[in-house]
């Protein structure tokens, strides 16, 4: 049995068919270990600038 | 000796609580009121509900804490705010009402000479009918309300691994409710709790929600800046649905759950039903209805807090159209305008109005939701209110060099989409203001360069890292205050 998402995925004009998806090549970074450790720093980094920031 | 009164021991209260025994010290009395005897990091609910934490692991007694940090706790729920005392007390004073075995339904009068009210909000399943925990609906607004939600949702699981189909219904269960980010990070974890044990092809998971594009979230949308083009938050939202198998209704009023069937309207004004296994549906939110009272005994509720029980402070609450908003319509101080020794922070505080252009339906009901104030500006709300009564006492000036607007503060939002230490994801957001400022930022309403949506195994350690942080800041072990909110 094919699932909702298959279906969807190719029933044309549902607003489901139009949404973007990821590439593969996006989902290999989305785990890639190396750019998420990079990420995981950097995020925090750029969320601490925010919170300090925007009080006095 | 000056005597603060913290209603509420959430994200707000407690972190208010915290930073006025760090600055007033001994000669100072810090009092918090709160029915719940324990704290609850919140956000780490999401997990709760799909079993993945014991409620044990998210939340922690305060009693400990607070005695450890010389503040004195009442387990009891305040009733009702007298600013200017009565005919035997000249203080303002808060009658509380105990709710620990030991003193249960006694009252008590709390005098005080400055009041911090950090309530939150009351879950208000009674503006839908059927909805909440109690009847048709689960939440995970509590630990107590996700842990329920797990024990039903384990019973889908069991129905799919025996090969019956089923239906999940999350979103929002009114329509105006908020919260829209914690039902949004639920319905990605069943997703992808069901797709971890191979049960898709049983599964049709909807998301159902009050906004008028996916991605507003109550704050009317952002843009990001990502893969060369400025997309939408609608972009992202509706990609990771669909990546996660999830389709939507949008623009959508739930006005009524029956068992397995929630109904709704939508903003074109026609009305449908569907039908449903499980479903989450957040509460519209109220603030926590207490009464207030002026020397005479007059009632004076409707001077300190709006119509939605939610308290006035130092915004401008002049009804106007959406075009009319500012950004000087929004708080900076959370001081009461009738009261200047009394203050709201977090969820408690009524703002001056919606983030999301209000929309309406043919038939009158209004269709959006209301602005969201998520855990960050709710914990430095919290400090800087703290940081301004303790100002206030010390100098005994009236100023408050503080300030905390969200017009200018930022917030992060890290949605959990799927738990494990390698097999994990969650988007991280940013966005900086808070709420748009269409006059300073007339492209986009935001700082583009200080909006982020990235989706990946660093986002879950940094909502997994953030529980753990949290959790040890809540209960003020060493070096708590270097952690920010
Ligand atoms: C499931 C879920 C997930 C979330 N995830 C995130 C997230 O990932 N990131 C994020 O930033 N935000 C998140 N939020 C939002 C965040 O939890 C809230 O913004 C935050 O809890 C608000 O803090 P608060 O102190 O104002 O209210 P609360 O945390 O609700 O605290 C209110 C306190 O007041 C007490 N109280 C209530 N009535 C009374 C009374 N009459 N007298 C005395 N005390 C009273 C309550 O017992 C409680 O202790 C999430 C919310 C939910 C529901």
């Amino acid at each position: 049995m094919a699932s909702i998402h298959e279906r969807l995925k190719n029933e044309p004009y549902s607003e489901y068919s139009f949404a973007t998806r990821p590439t593969n090549a996006t989902l290999f970074w989305r785990r890639c270990i190396i750019k998420q450790i990079y990420l995981f720093f950097a995020l925090n980094l750029k969320i601490m600038r925010i919170v300090v920031g925007g009080h006095s | 000796m000056s005597k603060v009164v913290v209603l509420g021991a959430g994200i707000s209260g407690h972190t208010a609580a915290l930073y006025l025994k760090k600055g007033l010290g001994k000669n100072h009395e810090v009092v918090v009121v709160s029915p719940n005897s324990n704290y609850q990091w919140v956000p780490s609910n999401i997990w709760v509900g799909v079993g993945l934490m014991e409620p044990n692991q998210v939340k922690f007694k305060l009693e400990p804490v607070y005695r450890r940090k010389g503040i004195i706790y009442k387990q009891a729920l305040a009733k009702e705010i007298r600013p200017e005392g009565d005919s035997s007390s000249e203080n303002g004073y808060v009658v509380v009402e105990y709710v620990d075995e030991a003193r249960r339904g006694q009252t008590e009068k709390v005098e005080y000479d400055f009041l911090v009210n950090a309530t939150g909000p009351t879950l208000n399943f009674k503006a839908t009918p059927g909805l909440g925990p109690d009847l048709y609906s689960n939440s995970v607004c509590t630990y107590d309300h996700a842990y329920h939600a797990w024990k039903n949702l384990k019973v889908s699981f069991e129905k799919m691994e025996a090969g019956i189909h089923q239906t999940f219904l999350i979103g929002t269960g009114h329509a105006m409710a908020t919260c829209q980010g914690a039902a949004f990070e639920y319905a990605l974890n069943i997703a992808f709790e069901v797709n971890k044990r191979g049960l898709h092809q049983f599964a049709d998971i909807i998301w159902i929600s009050n906004e008028y594009e996916l991605g507003d979230f109550g704050m009317g949308g952002a843009y990001v800046n990502r893969g060369g083009y400025v997309t939408p938050t609608k972009v992202f939202t509706e990609s990771i649905l669909a990546e996660y198998g999830i389709r939507w209704i949008k623009r959508a009023g739930v006005y009524k759950v029956e068992p397995g069937k929630a109904f709704y309207e939508l903003l074109d004004g026609t009305y449908h039903e569907q039908s449903f296994d499980f479903s989450m549906l957040i509460p519209g939110f109220a603030g926590a209805q207490m009464k207030a009272f002026n020397k005479k005994g007059e009632e004076i509720t409707s001077t300190i807090f709006a119509a939605n029980g939610m308290m006035k402070v130092d915004a401008d609450y002049t009804a106007k159209p959406y075009e009319e908003w500012k950004s000087s319509d929004w708080p900076e101080i959370y001081q009461s305008p009738a009261y200047d020794n009394m203050y709201a922070s977090g969820i408690a505080f009524a703002p001056p109005h919606g983030m999301s252009k209000p929309m309406e339906s043919p038939n009158g009901t209004k269709i959006f939701p209301t602005p969201p104030r998520t855990g960050m500006p709710s914990g430095v709300i919290g400090k800087v209110v703290a940081q301004n009564v303790i100002h206030r006492i010390k100098t005994g000036r009236k100023d408050h060099p503080h300030k905390a607007s969200m017009v200018r503060m930022g917030a992060a939002c890290i949605v959990s989409a799927g738990y494990g230490f390698t097999k994990g994801q969650a988007a991280t957001m940013t966005v900086s203001p808070i709420v748009p400022d269409w006059e300073k930022y007339p492209k986009y309403g935001r700082d583009i360069n200080k909006t982020v949506g990235v989706i990946g195994l660093a986002g879950h350690w940094m909502k997994l890292f953030m529980h753990y942080m949290f959790l040890y800041k809540a209960k003020a072990k060493f070096g708590w205050s270097l952690i920010p909110e």
